[in-house]
């Protein structure tokens, strides 16, 4: 057994390092919950994300903020313009997964293209930052990108219970003809929300970017363990989906500390078929 | 037309034969790999889509049996040093048990949407890749089969392998047809269109989804195992890849995954298209390519192109006559027997807290005809419900023709002669009218030869007046139409009661009159019916007695203009100041 210092590190690096999930989730979240689309381009929008700030940082040493000020919106039209393609040939779920898979390989392909299969990484002086809080290492931009999702969560989540925008799309989630009968413009709400999801895409690009070694290939890495996410968190709640993301980061981090790192994929799927088979209440 | 047959028999066995010999007809080697690719993606996508296209429970997991299979043969070729031929059943043995496995587990879910068994099975594909990494199987360093002798089916072992994966192509093919020819198939596609309809109409869909997923995951076994003599080298990121499931899936849906040979058209075209891009030099483009078509087909071909070609050519008329003789109705002259065809005793349901039936006791006599009537809410369509097995019971019993059905799943409860209609048609909606009753018919009722089942949905389809509509798909028919193919194909499965919820509502004036003559004739051939109405008119007309619901109790029951007058009953209709 590790010590309790190693299993405290572990459990303090896997919630961080869960945000990550979480922030993914997020976006997946909301338009499969919402819209009933579930967008595995998302991956491949917030890697392309990644690159173009990679891109403009090395490059022409661009700061990254400012590069995710651009690559924000644009990642926000993405989204909905995928939302008009989706509306304009009413596509089902099934099909929406299949179609964006379609658009995920496009997108990992013109990446390989582009900036070849070679791992790319984009160093900066604040990347591997971190400070002690009694024996523990908490890494700067790990913390950032948590609170970051934090707020991002509470906020979408205040959103979509506070406001009559949030309540229009909760309401055409459930039954999209009775909403529009009550005066709840539908598309509109989905564009919106469509372009918001890709809009997080964007936001976790630019941590993938600072964080994590870029390789095309590696768009499908977290493909798995997010969609556990996802689901445990439950459809359409983005605080839901960041909860879940730190708990499975850090099962993940606590079996790798308490097995071995080849082990850690086991766990978040074991909790999702687990939670699947419960099938509590909530879900 | 036989002529015809004959050629393209002939062409097939001849066809067969030149690809049979291939590899020893001395072309360089590079076609027996690029076949063999051929075959290798048209095997894994059919037997995909004996799963998934049939029965519509799209799997993500395709890659967790297809390496099964490739570890088995790795493991028992190179560890043990059994012959590749004998891996090659255990593959498929020990992939179809895990499937079985998985399914026996996951189709017991009471909400299993298609999504969630999308990711479920995905996750159990990297769950069994990381056991097998992390375990002596592989432990990571992957398995090198080149010490493994090759059978000499072949002079040379790349045509050894080309065989294996050309029989292994046919076998699948062949089973493909076989299923969906069959009344495994006729069962899931019906439960791709409405599994709780299916399940009602006699359809074992827990067996059926069961034997699906055992043969889907069998055929990808045994593909497994000799793609393992193919790559030579098996390592667990190389097998249990997210394109395996993936290329699957967007092959046999391009094809067309509800017809059996769609996914080898699906198959046949990419391999074809990535490889002119991979020699080309140009992998990348290629896949984008592919990315780019995978989207079109499915925005404008959402079917596949082989139902796509399907719908162009003009639909043969059916071959049989199209009016059956339909008996003439001959009034009984005291139909109802002193027997019990329906007992129901102290029945209860409940919803979490909503308790919709109540205690409930009814006995139907055999030949009689029950109208339930009573307000909205009153457990009306409950009891249907229950009777039929959709919903489990809470507590009590129901009897039908004396034998207990209260524990029975809903196809057993239809098997013993129970079959219903309801309120909202629900037809499957991808079967044409014909096929509809037919397997209304082919499930429900007792078990006949095809052309006996055939001949027995024509004469109901005369029955009900839609002659002519047999090749129709339901999208086609109006209202009216879809409530007579509702009883068509109830009346298909010779039932020996028959529960009919709302038939008439909906229907007009006119429509209503051919019902009720309908609802006589059925009578009159020996049928007994309970049937939930809220025309007062047609219960009056039709009904030998009443029952009357009210909040889950048996409120009155008796002759019908007696009930209807009863003052209690009166003032649960219309409230206490009329009762007066």
């Amino acid at each position: 057994m590790p010590s309790a210092t190693l299993l405290g590190q572990a459990l303090i690096s896997g919630v961080l390092a869960g945000g990550m999930y979480g922030l993914l989730a997020m976006g997946l979240s909301l338009s499969w919950g919402l819209l009933r689309l579930v967008n595995l381009s998302h991956f491949a929008l917030a890697f392309l994300s990644a690159y173009i700030v990679y891109e403009l940082g090395t490059k022409y040493g661009v700061a990254p903020w400012w590069s995710a000020a651009m690559v924000v919106p644009v990642m926000f039209g993405v989204g909905a313009a995928q939302y008009w393609l989706f509306d304009r040939f009413h596509v089902n779920e099934l099909a929406s997964l299949l179609i964006t898979f379609s658009f995920a390989v496009i997108v990992e392909a013109g990446i390989q293209i582009y900036w070849t299969a070679d791992y790319r990484r984009f160093e900066t002086h604040y990347s591997t930052l971190s400070f002690k809080v009694g024996p523990f290492f908490v890494p700067v931009l790990e913390l950032v990108l948590c609170v970051v999702a934090s707020v991002l969560a509470w906020g979408t989540w205040m959103w979509l219970r506070k406001t009559y925008v949030g309540k229009g799309l909760r309401a055409a989630a459930e039954d999209a003809d009775i909403a529009a009968a009550y005066g709840v413009d539908h598309r509109k709400l989905a564009y919106l929300l469509s372009g918001i999801g890709a809009a997080y895409a964007g936001i976790a690009g630019t941590f993938i970017a600072l964080i994590a070694t870029l390789a095309p290939a590696q768009i499908w890495a977290w493909l798995g363990v997010v969609f556990a996410v996802v689901i445990i968190g439950r459809l359409g709640n983005p605080l839901g989906a960041l909860l879940a993301g730190m708990l499975i980061g850090a099962s993940e981090s606590l079996a790798m500390a308490v097995l071995s790192p080849a082990w850690a994929p086991v766990v978040s799927f074991s909790v999702l078929i687990v939670i699947l088979l419960w099938d509590p209440e909530w879900l | 037309m036989t002529n015809a047959q004959g050629l393209a028999k002939l062409g097939a066995v001849l066809g067969i034969l030149v690809f049979a010999f291939l590899p020893v007809a001395g072309l360089p080697a590079f076609y027996d790999s690029f076949f063999y690719l051929v075959f290798f993606w048209v095997s894994l996508a059919t037997s995909w889509a004996i799963l998934s296209g049939f029965a519509g429970y799209f799997s993500l997991g395709h890659a967790a049996f297809f390496g099964i299979g490739m570890y088995t043969t790795a493991t028992l070729a190179t560890k043990f040093e059994v012959p590749v031929l004998l891996t090659l059943p255990v593959a498929a043995g020990l992939s179809a048990l895990f499937g079985v496995t998985i399914g026996a587990v996951v189709f017991r879910l009471r909400r299993l949407r298609g999504e969630l068994f999308a990711l479920l099975t995905l996750s159990v594909t990297f769950v069994i890749a990381t056991v097998i990494l992390n375990t002596p199987i592989d432990g990571g360093a992957g398995i090198f089969m080149s010490a493994v002798p090759i059978p000499d089916l072949l002079p040379t072992p790349t045509g050894t392998i080309y065989l294996l994966g050309f029989i292994l192509c046919l076998a699948t093919l062949a089973i493909a047809w076989t299923v969906a020819h069959s009344r495994l198939g006729m069962g899931l596609y019906a439960i791709h269109d409405d599994e709780d309809v299916a399940e009602a109409k006699g359809v074992p869909t827990f067996k059926y989804k069961i034997a699906a997923f055992a043969l889907s995951a069998g055929i990808a076994g045994a593909v497994g195992g000799v793609h393992a003599l193919y790559v030579g080298f098996i390592t667990v990121s190389g097998t249990f890849e997210l394109t395996v499931p993936l290329f699957v899936v967007l092959m046999s849906v391009i094809g067309g995954s509800r017809h059996w040979f769609g996914p080898a058209v699906g198959a046949t075209f990419i391999t074809v298209l990535l490889y002119a891009f991979i020699s080309g030099g140009e992998a990348m483009v290629g896949r984008a390519i592919v990315g780019a078509i995978l989207i079109l087909s499915i925005l404008w071909l959402p079917d596949g192109l082989i139902p796509a070609l399907k719908k162009w050519r003009v639909r043969r008329a059916v071959s049989q006559p199209h009016r059956a003789e339909v008996a003439p109705v001959v009034p009984a002259a005291r139909p109802i027997k002193d027997r019990n065809i329906l007992e129901v005793r102290a029945v209860t349901k409940r919803f979490g807290g909503l308790q919709a039936l109540a205690g409930v006791d009814l006995d139907v006599r055999e030949g009689e005809i029950v109208g339930l009537v009573g307000p909205n809410g009153s457990g009306k369509t409950t009891l249907i419900n229950v009777i039929s097995g959709h919903y489990p019971l809470t507590t009590g019993t129901i009897a039908v023709d004396g034998v207990q059905i209260g524990a029975l799943p809903a196809h057993d409860i239809a098997r013993r002669g129970v079959a219903r209609t309801y309120q909202i048609p629900r037809p499957f909606t991808n079967m044409t009218v014909l096929e509809n009753v037919v397997a209304a018919a082919a499930f429900g009722g007792p078990s006949r030869s095809s052309k006996e089942i055939r001949d027995e949905a024509l004469h109901w389809i005369g029955f009900t007046g839609l002659s002519g509509k047999e090749e129709v798909l339901p999208a086609g028919l109006n209202l009216h139409e879809r409530k007579f193919l509702e009883l068509a194909r109830a009346l298909a499965a010779k039932p020996k009661l028959l529960l009919l919820d709302e038939v008439l509502s909906g229907l007009n004036p006119t429509e209503v009159d051919n019902a009720i003559q309908l609802v006589r004739a059925i009578r009159a051939q020996g049928a007994t019916i309970v049937f939930v109405e809220h025309l007062m008119r047609a219960v009056v007309e039709l009904s030998d007695r009443v029952a009357v619901l009210n909040e889950g109790r048996l409120f009155a029951l008796g002759a019908p203009r007696e009930v209807m007058r009863d003052p209690r009953v009166v003032s649960i209709y219309l409230g206490k100041a009329y009762a007066a």
